[in-house]
């Protein structure tokens, strides 16, 4: 088990590295001069260009950079400053990442209970009415946007019957003092349950597809019928012998859903004005704004790594044929 | 009285294509401490038979019908509730592939643990005691490390011997085996029967044996059931079953036993492919590949009756009784001509 354990961390940390390299190259090659846009764009003075690639290193080699950048990166945990108001790319991605943290964590619950259930009991009654609906639901899932929905249940919860705010996070630990903005647990909730919902509908109709298939496959083995012969009662042979094993593929898939969505859930953030990582990135692009972006990514990487590796130890956990492997 | 009674059992499937008749009429009864072997080819209907008794076919699209006695009550319109009472402490199976039969996720302890408890109140130190004791009867080495161990920690037969402890644990009245030794390999087979026939020897229970392999039934049985076609074709007692066979079925299982003692150049086998039960032949569903076959075996169903030298023995096939002991003995005759 540890030197699983220590495998595993080895291989996320070279990961880290070959995939913050690769995006860093992505951005050294783009059409974007940092220098020009941090200058103010197309009227940049030149002792002002020269200032600033000299300050960022921008003449120096690709390796050079990378190494400036990793170093900064790793030994001082700085991501840098914005090009486009100098302000910290640490503090920005600080002040988003908890927005959108709350965002994927609470729509991971919404959308595993919704799975959960509806799979589970489709996958016990195969072609009743229930299932059939359950399918159409997750069609619906599929193929709808989140912007599309975002706009439909901020229309109708929040304009038609007035249920919910329409837009706006509330910090859970209460607004900043002297900001007049709504703060508290409370607010928090009721500001997010939209957006929960939202988020939560892609990856629940995803996922109510998954339990179901991977209960029914269960069902059908040979230990289950074990089981049965035994004499256990159906919830028994249900909850410890089919949901155990129907659920391991589950959890993976969770793990690096959660991770990817930590980047920022870009779609269900710009519907509901939620000032996460998606619409810092957003922002960042439009104003050419690399650091930011940069800072996005690496977050975004570190997030997907960390959840990889939290899944592969709960996998190992649950799953002994791998812990003892 | 018999402890199982079992009179005129039906399942059958419905699937897309139509129904399958997958046990048609099946009676036998198991007394105390009898073997009971259950032959036929793959798809006879012999472990659909034992589902059916235990109550484990899936509910939906299987229907069943007849009766099989235990104790008094009809397993076939018992309560569920009643029946999870009955299974794996009167009647327990042991099931075909021990590789996939036990749960992946969960010790072996836990899983035999499970099977006490589902059945006593008592304590899980009282259980794992059980579990011990049975773990070293099925004979598994250093079984009080072992128990914490899980199932693919363990070779086949060892998982084999699992599942046989699991099934003796509550102290059944009646182990069912669905080929208990098919999925394993030659010597791990012979220790498997061996241990068996040990095993009833001390619990003195009585047991089912489900096989394709007349090897394991004249090791094991007292009394033979030979299925074909959902149907039973043969009942009798082992000895007369090998001495005096009297369906064509039978002569061609008996006829096919691989021998180690001659050369042959290739296997003998009984012509043609096991019947669809689908669209089952009419009259006897043996007559496509039978070498005897008769005009009215295309006809007309031959009654499952007793010979007339021994009122035990039942047989269904319309050939007069004389032609029968004739070619048995013919078929006997060589094989023992071809031992030397």
């Amino acid at each position: 088990m540890f030197r699983y354990l220590i495998r595993r961390i080895l291989w996320a940390i070279l990961l880290f590295i070959i995939i913050t390299f690769v995006t860093f190259v992505i951005f050294f090659m783009g059409p974007n001069d940092p220098a020009r846009a941090q200058c103010g764009g197309d009227q940049a003075r030149p002792a002002c260009l020269k200032l600033v690639t000299e300050h960022y290193g921008l003449n120096k080699p690709l390796y050079v950079q990378y190494w400036r950048f990793f170093d900064r990166l790793v030994v001082h945990q700085n991501l840098g400053y914005s090009y486009a108001n100098g302000s910290s790319v640490n503090q920005t991605i600080a002040k988003a990442a908890p927005v959108t943290a709350s965002l994927v964590f609470g729509g991971a619950v919404i959308w595993m209970m919704i799975a959960l259930s509806l799979g589970v009991y489709s996958a016990l009654r195969p072609r009743s009415l229930l299932d059939r609906t359950a399918m159409v639901f997750v069609l619906i899932g599929i193929s709808a946007h989140p912007v599309w929905i975002g706009l439909i249940f901020e229309y109708v919860f929040g304009v038609k019957l007035g249920w919910t705010p329409i837009a706006n996070y509330a910090n859970f630990f209460g607004a900043p003092a002297g900001s007049g903005l709504p703060g508290g647990p409370w607010q928090w909730f009721y500001h997010m349950i939209l957006p929960w919902f939202t988020f939560a509908l892609l990856f629940a109709a995803l996922y109510v597809r998954m339990v179901r298939a991977n209960v029914m496959e269960t069902l059908n083995e040979d230990f289950v019928r074990t089981a049965r012969a035994k004499g256990a009662p159906e919830r028994r042979i249900l909850v410890s012998h089919v949901l155990r094993n129907a659920l391991l593929p589950v959890v993976t898939m969770l793990g690096m859903d959660i991770g990817v969505a930590l980047g920022g859930a870009v779609f269900t953030e710009t519907v509901y004005q939620l000032p996460g990582l998606g619409q810092n990135l957003v922002v960042g692009i439009q104003a050419n704004d690399f650091a930011t972006v940069q800072g996005v990514v690496v977050f975004a990487t570190v997030a997907i790594l960390l959840f990889n590796l939290i899944v592969d130890v709960l996998y190992a956990w649950i799953d002994p044929r791998i812990r003892l492997a | 009285m018999a402890l199982l009674e079992v009179k005129d059992l039906r399942t059958s499937f419905h699937t897309e294509d139509g129904i399958v008749g997958a046990v048609d009429g099946v009676s036998f009864s198991v007394e105390k401490g009898q073997t009971l072997g259950i032959v036929g080819e793959s798809g006879s209907g012999k472990s659909v038979t034992c589902l059916t008794i235990m109550g484990l076919n899936a509910k939906r699209n299987t229907t069943s019908s007849g009766e099989a006695i235990w104790k008094g009550k009809n397993l076939l319109t018992t309560k569920p509730r009643e029946l999870r009472e009955i299974r794996g402490n009167d009647i327990s199976m042991i099931f075909q592939d021990p590789m996939t039969s036990l749960n992946p996720v969960h010790t072996i302890g836990k899983q035999l643990i499970e099977a006490v408890q589902l059945h006593r109140d008592v304590s899980n130190r009282v259980a794992r005691a059980r579990s011990l004791e049975l773990l070293k009867a099925v004979g598994i080495p250093y079984a009080e490390r072992r128990i914490d161990d899980y199932p693919h920690q363990f070779s086949g037969g060892m998982r084999q011997r699992v599942m046989i402890a699991m099934a003796l644990i509550n102290d059944p009245d009646l182990p069912i085996a669905d080929e208990p030794t098919t999925a394993l390999d030659v010597t791990t087979q012979a220790q498997i029967l061996t241990l068996m026939k040990r095993l009833q020897e001390e619990f003195g229970s009585a047991i089912i044996i489900i096989t394709h392999d007349l090897g394991v039934v004249a090791e094991t049985a007292d009394d033979v059931l030979v299925m074909y076609g959902a149907r039973v074709v043969e009942h009798a007692s082992v000895e007369e079953l090998f001495n005096r066979p009297q369906h064509p079925y039978t002569w061609g299982l008996i006829g096919s036993l691989p021998r180690l003692d001659i050369d042959v150049e290739r296997l003998i086998q009984i012509p043609g492919q096991p019947p669809s039960l689908l669209r089952p032949p009419r009259g006897c569903r043996f007559h496509p590949r039978c070498s005897y076959v008769m005009e009215v075996c295309k006809t007309t169903v031959p009654e499952l009756l007793p010979t007339q030298r021994e009122p035990d023995h039942l047989q269904a096939c319309h050939l007069d009784e004389e032609t029968k002991d004739r070619e048995a003995a013919k078929l006997l005759e060589s094989m023992m001509a071809e031992a030397g």
